[in-house]
């Protein structure tokens, strides 16, 4: 299964549309609402007294199972988000000009400094206050998981079979029952991908999302990554090596239970028509899809899905007229004039925060910080490239080392930068190394693992008589890798390095600053610039950190990745 | 039967253009269907038949006319119109019988009237035994008869078939053809009339009652064949190989609508040219040329000589009149003396005639020759030609054209064309 692409790539010709500039506005426009009603919201919040967490390993099984809770409860909503905005992005021609550009922007933005933003935010929305606090965690988790699931479904949906679409409207499905029966289920194998994908995200800052600290405000939500945070504090290195494990079995039993099923289960959503190949295999689902009892549960409530899916009474008999699509519609123009006044809105309290707490000078400091990450992500890019494209390559051309090396590096796609935290600390300080070069590898340590799931799916997809055209030319050596191997998978290195550069500017707000126990390491860059702010609670420069940050992503995308990913699919697509 | 099941009246379509104005693609759109009776749309490839068929079904909406079903306009998928498609179109995540079913669920019936109609539907197609299987488990044969099925089990007044039967090989396609005419014959078909889409000639007159033939760019019917023969019948018999002369003769027509592609008598910079490769065109050239046709040939008897289709024919014999290398009249193809003379040469001799007759017949390619001529470089970018062919056609037949111009262009090496950069140049590769 190939990845897909993180970043929108169709349709326009110009790098910039008035829609992409209306986008920036409304989320700059939420960013800073939301930093203003925190900014007023403000105070210590000394009344969080929840239980202090323990380092005690016996407390693990709880908190992996909080923090699961949260992951599932985010992979719900994520859902949700998916199966609205991107079925409106997709079926609405209107809503896509604007639907699109904003999800382009929306995963630009910083993970982290959506925590930053908000958590004070729910807190004050909420009640009890731990109750906002895991609000705000969950919406984290979220902002982790949705965006790359909206883009998968929204793809898809885009590609549903033309003649599939007319069959299921010849034979009058309702709008509701087609979703369910034809753009869900061809978009399942995808989305699923993009789930586990998704989940890995959301391990990756499990501590950042747990172990919050916002200027005095700080708060610990009982879970794996707190747990952490707290081993790393107390500089307790059996409690991290605890931590590692603990993770290793909820992501093997996650594997287990709920995706390898998932995976099984949607097998059966392949659009290609030709068997061919293995069908994956779950222990778990053969046992619920042969018991009787499971049967005999999920009966009724099967009878009833099937049911909504019915059109009410019998369907009137007549042919029922409906305006034709070519037809204006009205409704059209009064969103118009809402989406100009929220935009006109979000502009006012963009400048108006601008003018109260940011000097011209922060600017110019941000926009150089930016430089220096844009400098880290692309050299290490470039090496993690170099590094993995020839395993990648080695080991898609050989399916037993791919069904060995998948499930390996799908979990260190998951590994927390912050569990490195330890290692990395120790040896920068003890050789006096450089925290500017030496905390970089930590940006792409969960990123770099795209460059390789795809090119490893690319070098698989090569067909078997290409390769024999190589052995039988005796082409072989530089030769073979530059005009049979390379070409065969640039489309698929290009989708994960475009994933891997965008993880890696989101990872930056972890990986650039580091600390194991006392010792407090920081690189010159933006992520360190925005984990600094958030530190200090100063809304103004948090959100002038995610702004930039967002920035260049977003430029680097539209200016490189996606002209590359058009000249890529092109010229090597098979 | 006095009330038609269909009616179609002035009926138009037309697809936005680039550069603001409408592409034609179905004009003056007359036809009726009345109870009982199989009526064939017979046609090219772009002729617009397909078209017409989604603006029956309520797929699309036309630009002008009208469509009425049973006396009501036709604005969305109607009931009682269902679809059989060229792809079947199958859900391949739904097993055979939740295929059939699905459009029974849309009707909202209750759960045993729709497993027993189900049940009913995949007996009389044949399906017996498959009701678990899915689509990809299943030939394509049997596929297609879940597309027939599917269909029939909604009990339509009119089934509509886009080329149900052109995705099958032969036999399959012969199988499933005289299945579905006896079925039909015995009236064991809960349907009251059929309209079949097709570029089979053959397939149109063993099928139907009446064949509307359609002209391309715009689809027009240009005529209209009523089909007397009895069923079952005999593909050998004289009289069906008479129809068959008479269509490909009515299909072969020098039309005076200059928008013709092909069997327009002038070509110019602007016309919309065939992508046909020159091997087919040398192909088509030397079995014509030699016994035992030696240079003139009947097209039906062609076509079964070269186990094409009409609709895979017909733009090679076009393009070889474009060339003035063969004459097509009457249901013949001919060869010119350029024709015959090109099927002596060898391979270098054979890109020089071909190159003259390109140069000369081709106004495009002698204007992008002149074009390299005349620039000091010998260079031009594709786009400049590009924009220039837009401004009369759609922006798909302008690069389907360059396309097509390029292909010809390289094997007669009149010019170059880099893909990477999108440039024509006058320069080969060394």
């Amino acid at each position: 299964m190939r990845v897909i692409v993180p970043i929108s790539v169709g349709g326009w010709a110009r790098l910039f549309s008035r829609w992409d500039l209306l986008a920036v506005l409304l989320i700059l426009g939420l960013l800073v609402f939301l930093a203003e009603a925190s900014r007023h919201l403000f105070e210590p919040l000394t009344a969080l007294q929840n239980e202090p967490l323990s380092l005690d390993p016996r407390n693990l099984p709880e908190y992996a199972a909080r923090t699961t809770l949260r992951m599932l409860i985010a992979m719900v909503l994520s859902l949700l988000f998916t199966f609205t905005y991107a079925t409106f992005a997709a079926k609405s021609k209107r809503a896509e000009r604007l639907l699109v550009p904003l999800l382009d922007i929306l995963q630009s933005v910083p993970i982290l400094g959506f925590i930053s933003i908000t958590v004070v935010f729910f807190m004050a929305l909420a009640p009890g206050r731990v109750l906002g606090a895991e609000f705000a965690s969950i919406f984290a988790i979220f902002t982790s998981q949705a965006w790359n699931m909206a883009f998968s479904f929204y793809q898809s949906l885009r590609t549903v079979p033309v003649e599939l679409e007319e069959a299921s409207r010849n034979f009058r499905l309702s709008p509701w029952m087609s979703f369910w029966r034809l753009d869900v289920p061809f978009a399942m194998p995808q989305l699923i991908w993009n789930m586990m994908m998704s989940m890995s995200g959301s391990w990756f800052f499990v501590v950042a999302s747990e172990a919050i600290s916002v200027g005095n405000t700080t708060v610990t939500l009982p879970g794996i990554g707190s747990y952490i945070a707290l081993a790393i504090e107390h500089r307790d290195l059996i409690a991290v090596c605890w931590a590692i494990g603990t993770m290793l079995v909820v992501i093997l039993v996650y594997d287990q239970i709920l995706f390898r099923p998932l995976v099984a289960w949607a097998d059966r959503f392949r659009f290609e028509q030709e068997p061919g190949g293995v069908p994956p295999q779950s222990w778990v689902f053969d046992v619920l899809r042969r018991s009787r009892v499971v049967e005999r549960l999920t009966q009724p409530f099967g009878a009833l899905w099937r049911r909504s899916l019915r059109p009410r009474g019998p369907q009137k008999s007549g042919p029922i007229a409906r305006s034709a699509p070519g037809a204006p519609s009205r409704i059209g123009f009064p969103i118009g004039v809402m989406v100009a006044a929220f935009a006109a809105l979000a502009l006012w309290r963009v400048v108006s925060f601008a003018v109260a707490g940011i000097a011209l000078s922060d600017v110019g400091t941000t926009l150089l910080l930016g430089l220096a990450t844009l400098a880290r992500v692309v050299v290490l890019i470039a090496i993690a490239t170099v590094i993995w494209v020839p395993i990648g390559v080695w080991v898609g051309t050989r399916p037993r080392a791919a069904n060995l090396v998948q499930p390996v590096a799908q979990f260190l796609a998951a590994f927390p930068a912050n569990l490195l935290f330890p290692i990395v600390v120790s040896v920068i300080v003890a050789w006096r190394l450089s925290p500017n070069i030496w905390l970089s590898p930590l940006m792409i340590l969960g990123t770099q693992w795209y460059i390789l799931f795809n090119v490893i799916a690319g070098a698989a997809a090569i067909p078997a008589e290409l390769r024999a055209v190589g052995i039988n030319l005796r082409v072989g050596g530089w030769l073979w890798w530059r005009r049979i191997a390379l070409p065969a998978v640039m489309p698929y290195y290009v989708t994960g390095a475009i994933t891997a550069s965008g993880g890696s500017w989101n990872a930056s707000i972890v990986a650039e600053v580091a600390s194991w126990g006392n010792e407090h390491l920081q690189a010159y860059g933006l992520g360190a610039y925005i984990a600094q702010q958030t530190d200090a609670g100063d809304f103004h420069r948090i959100v002038l950190g995610i702004a930039v940050m967002s920035l260049f992503v977003v430029v680097i995308n539209r200016v490189f990745w996606r002209p590359l990913y058009r000249y890529a699919e092109r010229k090597f697509r098979l | 039967m006095t009330v038609p099941l269909l009616d179609i009246h002035a009926l138009q379509h037309s697809f936005p253009r680039a550069d603001g104005g409408e592409h034609l693609v179905l004009d003056g759109v007359e036809l009726s269907l009345v109870q009982g009776q199989i009526v064939g749309l017979l046609g090219r490839t772009g002729s617009g038949k397909s078209t017409l068929l989604r603006l029956i079904a309520g797929l699309a909406q036309p630009s002008g006319g009208t469509v009425t079903y049973l006396g009501e306009p036709v604005h969305a998928p109607a009931p009682g119109i269902a679809m059989v498609f060229q792809s079947f179109a199958l859900f391949p995540w739904l097993t055979v019988l939740e295929n059939v079913q699905l459009g029974l669920e849309a009707l909202g019936l209750p759960d045993a009237e729709i497993r027993k109609r189900a049940l009913a539907a995949i007996d009389l197609i044949g399906l017996d035994g498959y009701e678990s299987a899915y689509p990809r488990e299943l030939s394509g044969g049997m596929r297609q008869r879940v597309g027939f099925a599917r269909a029939l089990v909604v009990h339509p007044n009119i089934l509509l078939m886009d080329e149900p039967f052109s995705a099958l090989d032969v036999l399959t396609a012969e199988t499933l053809r005289t299945d579905f005419l006896e079925l039909w014959g015995e009236g064991k078909l809960p349907i009251k009339g059929v309209m079949l889409v097709t570029h089979n000639i053959e397939e149109a007159v063993l099928m139907c009652d009446r064949i509307l033939l359609f002209s391309t760019n715009p689809g027009r019917i240009i005529s209209e064949i009523g089909v007397d023969l009895k069923q079952p019948r005999n593909r050998l018999d004289a009289q069906f190989r008479d129809l068959v002369e008479k269509i490909y003769v009515a299909m072969t027509a020098r039309t005076p609508t200059p928008m013709q592609i092909g069997t327009a008598p002038v070509i110019t910079i602007n016309t919309v040219l065939p992508r046909v490769s020159a091997n087919l065109l040398s192909g088509l050239i030397e079995t014509l040329a030699a016994a035992p046709f030696h240079g003139r040939a009947d097209l039906p008897v062609l076509a079964e000589e070269l186990h094409m289709e009409a609709d895979e024919l017909f733009p090679v014999a076009d393009a070889l009149q474009m060339f003035r290398l063969a004459e097509i009249g009457g249901g013949d193809i001919k060869l010119t003396e350029a024709g015959k003379q090109f099927a002596e040469l060898g391979t270098d001799d054979r890109k020089k005639l071909f190159q003259r007759q390109l140069l000369s017949c081709v106004p495009l390619a002698a204007h992008i020759r002149h074009v390299l001529q005349d620039r000091a470089n010998h260079v031009a970018p594709k786009t400049r030609f590009f924009d220039e062919l837009e401004d009369h056609m759609s922006a798909e037949d302008a690069e389907l054209t360059l396309r097509a111009v390029i292909a010809w262009g390289r094997y007669a090496e009149v010019f170059a064309y880099d893909d990477d950069s999108g440039t024509f140049s006058l320069e080969n590769p060394t």
